[in-house]
């Protein structure tokens, strides 16, 4: 994805990462998108009526935090690592801790491990309180292009 | 044996399942997600592809995220099928592998199956492909706790789902 990788370029020579989801047509759609605004990059999806899953708690729907916490993590890779190619994920473990209401969801990545060709990647999400997550997520991406298989 | 009544009967389960897995669960419902196979133990859903979920628009693959909703929307209702009475339930986690980019274009079926239910947790593993089970996009893990709190949003499964 050349067109990522030059956004990246650009929202670096800006200082503004939120420019990073305008690329991703789903991350639009969802209203994830990254923010540095305090220093520390984190990934905020908007509420919005779409993402609830359960009506009568109501809740937002577990797969869509499943979504911004892979996003978050791919945002803290593309900004935070020198990374050369758009990473690829492999797979992703989603722990549910909390039912999420219907408000903003912010999220933080960070690496665990960062190999040649593999890293990876803890998330956590959360709402009011950040010592309370209502998800977790570890995953791991490809970050090497030329190591992927063909089909990837 | 006549299939009429069968048909009918599987028609009448699919439009239930429809309405509750997809319709009533407003990220379902955006996403499109259609109710294509239900019975006990096993759930499957379609998805269409659309360039708003796309998560590359420079080769137009779908994102994860698209992928790991449906999966685990198709997981919870396999769960449903085997429960004798509507309850509540969550998700407790969910594993999902990326085997393969899904096609441009393709529409996206998934297919769960809850192989082992008990007291408190229901245990599922599911597939995402495009037609051929054999060579998947997706394969996805997940396990749900049972008995949370909140009110029932699935309808009576021991009448929704004959025993076989």
């Amino acid at each position: 994805m050349s067109g990522l990788l030059e956004r990246l370029a650009a929202a670096r020579k800006e200082g503004d990462v939120a420019k990073l989801a305008d690329a991703i047509p789903y991350a639009r759609w969802m209203q994830i998108a990254p923010e540095n605004n305090t220093g520390e990059l984190l990934t905020r999806m908007r509420f919005h009526d779409t993402l609830v899953g359960n009506t009568f708690l109501p809740a937002i729907h577990g797969g869509t935090l499943g979504a911004m916490l892979e996003m978050a993590a791919i945002f803290h890779l593309l900004w935070e690592t020198e990374t050369e190619t758009v990473p690829k994920i492999v797979n992703i473990t989603v722990d549910y801790l909390r039912s999420a209401g219907p408000r903003d969801v912010i999220a933080a990545a960070k690496v665990t491990k960062q190999g040649r060709r593999m890293v990876n990647v803890f998330a956590e999400a959360w709402q009011d309180d950040r010592a309370k997550p209502v998800a977790t997520a570890n995953a791991h991406f490809l970050i090497k292009a030329d190591d992927a298989p063909p089909s990837l | 044996m006549s299939s009429g009544p069968n048909l009918a009967d599987r028609d009448q389960r699919l439009a239930v399942f429809q309405q509750w897995f997809s319709d009533a669960i407003p990220h379902n419902k955006a996403l499109g997600l259609k109710v294509v196979a239900v019975r006990r133990g096993f759930a499957a859903m379609q998805l269409e592809w659309r360039e708003e979920l796309v998560g590359n628009p420079e080769t137009g693959v779908l994102a994860g995220g698209p992928l790991t909703a449906m999966l685990d929307g198709c997981c919870g209702m396999a769960v449903a099928t085997m429960l004798k009475e509507a309850a509540p339930f969550a998700t407790l986690d969910l594993r999902i592998d990326y085997v393969k980019p899904a096609t441009p274009g393709q529409a996206v079926i998934a297919e769960a199956e809850c192989y082992r239910i008990t007291r408190s947790v229901a245990f599922t593993r599911a597939f995402a492909h495009h037609g051929d089970a054999k060579d998947p996009i997706a394969a996805a893990a997940g396990t749900f706790m049972l008995g949370t709190k909140g009110q029932a949003t699935r309808p009576h499964m021991a009448g929704a789902v004959a025993k076989p």
